[in-house]
C-alpha cells in the first residue's frame, strides 16, 4: 500500500502550489512597507500588523464597492433564475409554433462572446441614458442563452407524467412550473445561481467599461484601480486582494459540493 | 394539404391557442432581452467594423480600411501571435495536469474533499486580485519566487520585465487559475466510466498504466474534447489578468497584449470604436474557426460509446 503514499505525495506537491499565492498574500498583507521590499524576504511578518486592512478602508470606499457588486449580483442572479426558468419550461414542456427556431436563436447567442457586443452595448447604453447607472450593470446581466440552454436540458429530463398528472388535476402551465418543475430542478437552479453570482461578483470588463463614478462602483474596477494608486506598495494591495476574495472564498467552500455537482451537470449534458 | 388539416380538425383549438400564449408569455423576456443586448449589438458590430465609429459623431461607412489597417499595424500581428501562443500553450497544459490530478484524484483516497477544495479555491477567486498577487510572487528583487530559486541557486528571472518570457509567466497563472475546473469536469468524467471494463482488464492481468492508456483515457475523450472546446473558448477571451499584469507599464503592453485587450485599448482608451469592432469581430472568427475545427477534427480521437 505504499503506492497509496506516492499519490498523498504528488497531490500534496500540487496542493502547495495553489495554496503558497493565497497564504502569501495573506501573510504580505500583514507586513509593514518596509519588510515587504528588504532582501533577502521574510517568510512571516516580524509583526502581525492589522494597519493595511484599516488602510484600504481609509483610502477607497470598500463598504460601498461591496454594496454595489452585492446588489448587482443578487439582481442578475435573481433575475436569471426566474427568467431563464420560465424560458426553458416553455422550450421543455410547451407547444407552439415556431419552438425550434425560437430556440436555435437563443441557442446563436451562446456562440457570440462577450467583447463582441461590448462596444455596440455601449452605444445602446449610452442611448438609453443607462451608462454609470445600476441599470447598465444589472439589465443587460439578466438574461442569459446559456441558462436557458442549462435549465432545458434538465427540465426535460424530469419525468412527463408528473405534470400529465398534474393537468388532469386542473393545474395551470403556471402552476406546472412552480410546483412540478421548479421542485424537481433544484440542483439545475442551483447550478445556475452560483455560475451567476460567480460571474457577476467577479465580472470586470462589463462594469470598467460602462461605469465611470464612485457610486456605481463594482469590487473588481475598485480594487484594479486601488492598484493603479498603489502600484508599488504591496501589503496594502495584498490586503485589498485579500478583502475583495474572502467573501466569495468563504461562500464557495461552504457551497463546494453544489458547485461541483454544477460544473458536472455541465460537462455531462450534452 | 389545407384540405387534410381541414378534415384533422381544429388545429388551432382553444387549448392550443391558449398554451402558445402562455409559452411566448414565458419566452417574451428572455428573448426581448436576448435580442437587445447580445443578438443585436452582435449584427451591429459586425456593421461597425466598416465604419470610423468613435463612440459620439454618427459612424461613416469606410470599407475595409479597419481591416488594411490592423493588418499592416506590427502590433496588431504581435497581438495575434499572443493570442494564439496564449491559447495553444495554455489549454493542452491545464487539460494535461487536470486530467494527471483528476486521475490521482480519483483513487478512493483520503482527504479527497481538502484536495479538492484547494485545487478549486483559485477559480472561485477574482481574476484582478489574482493578478495582483501574482504581479508580486512574480517581482524581481522582492518576489518570493525568485527567494525560492535564490535558495537553490538557481537563476532568478525577472518573470513579467524579460519580454521572451513575460507570456508565458501569465500562462502558468492562467493554468493555475483554470486547472480546478477542469478537474471537476474531467473527475465527473471519470466517474461515470463503468467499473466492469476495470474488472475485465484485471481479470486479464492488464497493469495499473495500461488500464489508463487502454480504457481510462479513450473513454474520458468526450469530456476532454468537452474541456478542450471550451477552454479554447474562454482562454481566447482572457482579458481580466492581462490587464491587470500590463498594469501602468508600456513595457508589457507588446509582449502580454491580446486580441480582447486591443478590442479594450483601441474602443475605450482611443474611442476608436469601429476600428475596436473590427478587432471584435476578428475575434469571433477566431473562435468560431477553433470551434469548427475541433468539430471536424473530433472523429480522429473522441471515442463516443466505448
Amino acid at each position: 500500500m505504499n503506492k497509496k503514499w506516492l499519490i498523498h505525495l504528488m497531490l500534496i506537491v500540487g496542493a502547495v502550489v495553489m495554496i503558497t499565492p493565497f497564504l502569501w498574500m495573506v501573510l504580505t498583507s500583514m507586513k509593514s512597507f518596509g519588510e515587504a521590499m528588504q532582501v533577502p524576504i521574510t517568510i512571516l511578518p516580524q509583526e502581525w500588523l492589522l494597519e493595511n486592512y484599516a488602510e484600504v478602508f481609509a483610502s477607497v470606499d470598500l463598504l460601498r464597492y461591496y454594496f454595489n457588486t452585492f446588489v448587482v449580483t443578487l439582481g442578475r442572479t435573481l433575475a436569471q433564475i426566474v427568467l431563464c426558468s420560465l424560458a426553458a419550461f416553455a422550450f421543455a414542456r410547451m407547444d407552439f409554433p415556431g419552438r425550434n427556431v425560437l430556440f436555435i436563436l437563443i441557442l446563436s447567442v451562446l456562440m457570440v462572446p462577450m467583447q463582441i457586443i461590448l462596444i455596440p452595448n455601449y452605444g445602446i447604453l449610452t442611448a438609453l441614458g443607462w451608462i454609470d447607472t445600476f441599470y447598465a450593470l444589472i439589465v443587460p446581466g439578466m438574461f442569459s442563452a446559456f441558462g436557458v440552454f442549462l435549465l432545458r436540458q434538465f427540465f426535460m429530463g424530469i419525468p412527463k407524467e408528473l405534470d400529465e398528472a398534474a393537468t388532469i388535476d386542473g393545474c395551470s402551465y403556471f402552476g406546472i412550473y412552480w410546483r412540478i418543475i421548479l421542485p424537481n430542478a433544484t440542483p439545475a437552479l442551483i447550478a445556475l445561481g452560483i455560475f451567476t453570482i460567480l460571474a457577476s461578483w467577479n465580472d470586470f470588463l462589463w462594469p470598467l467599461v460602462m461605469t465611470n463614478s464612485e457610486e456605481t462602483r463594482m469590487l473588481s474596477v475598485g480594487i484594479s484601480s486601488f492598484q493603479g494608486q498603489y502600484s508599488t506598495n504591496y501589503p496594502l494591495l495584498m490586503a485589498g486582494a485579500v478583502l475583495s476574495t474572502i467573501p466569495m472564498l468563504i461562500i464557495f467552500v461552504i457551497l463546494q459540493k453544489h458547485l461541483v455537482s454544477g460544473i458536472a451537470l455541465q460537462g455531462v449534458r450534452r | 394539404m389545407s384540405n387534410a388539416s381541414a378534415l384533422t380538425k381544429p388545429k388551432w383549438s382553444k387549448r392550443k391557442r391558449k398554451e402558445a400564449l402562455w409559452a411566448y408569455l414565458f419566452i417574451a423576456p428572455t428573448l426581448l432581452g436576448l435580442f437587445v443586448f447580445y443578438m443585436m449589438p452582435a449584427l451591429a458590430s459586425f456593421g461597425l467594423s466598416f465604419t470610423n465609429w468613435n463612440g459620439i459623431t454618427p459612424p461613416q461607412f469606410i470599407g475595409l480600411d479597419n481591416i488594411v489597417r490592423l493588418f499592416q499595424s506590427g502590433s496588431f500581428i504581435r497581438t495575434l501571435i499572443n493570442t494564439f501562443v496564449f491559447t495553444v500553450v495554455s489549454v493542452p497544459m491545464a487539460v494535461i495536469l487536470a486530467t494527471g490530478i483528476a486521475v490521482l484524484l480519483n483513487q478512493k483516497i483520503k482527504g479527497m474533499v481538502v484536495y479538492r477544495t484547494i485545487y478549486f479555491l483559485p477559480m472561485v477567486t477574482m481574476p484582478v486580485a489574482v493578478g495582483m498577487v501574482w504581479k508580486w510572487l512574480y517581482n524581481t528583487d522582492y518576489g518570493l519566487l525568485n527567494y525560492l530559486l535564490g535558495l537553490l541557486h538557481l537563476p532568478q528571472p525577472a518573470w513579467l520585465f524579460n519580454p521572451n518570457i513575460a507570456l508565458l509567466s501569465v500562462i502558468a497563472v492562467y493554468v493555475w487559475m483554470t486547472v480546478g475546473n477542469n478537474i471537476i469536469l474531467i473527475l465527473a468524467g471519470l466517474q461515470g466510466i463503468s467499473q466492469t471494463y476495470y474488472e475485465a482488464a484485471q481479470i486479464d492481468g492488464a497493469s495499473k498504466f495500461k488500464q489508463l492508456i487502454k480504457i481510462t483515457i479513450p473513454l474520458l475523450t468526450p469530456t476532454l474534447f468537452f474541456v478542450f472546446i471550451t477552454g479554447m473558448i474562454s482562454s481566447l477571451q482572457v482579458f481580466d489578468l492581462i490587464f491587470i499584469m500590463i498594469g501602468d507599464s508600456h513595457v508589457l503592453l507588446e509582449p502580454l497584449r491580446t486580441l480582447v485587450y486591443g478590442v479594450y485599448e483601441s474602443g475605450f482608451e482611443y474611442s476608436q470604436m469601429g476600428y475596436a469592432s473590427a478587432q471584435a469581430f476578428l475575434l469571433f472568427l477566431a473562435i468560431l474557426t477553433v470551434t469548427i475545427a475541433q468539430f471536424a477534427f473530433q472523429k480522429k480521437w473522441v471515442h463516443y460509446d466505448g
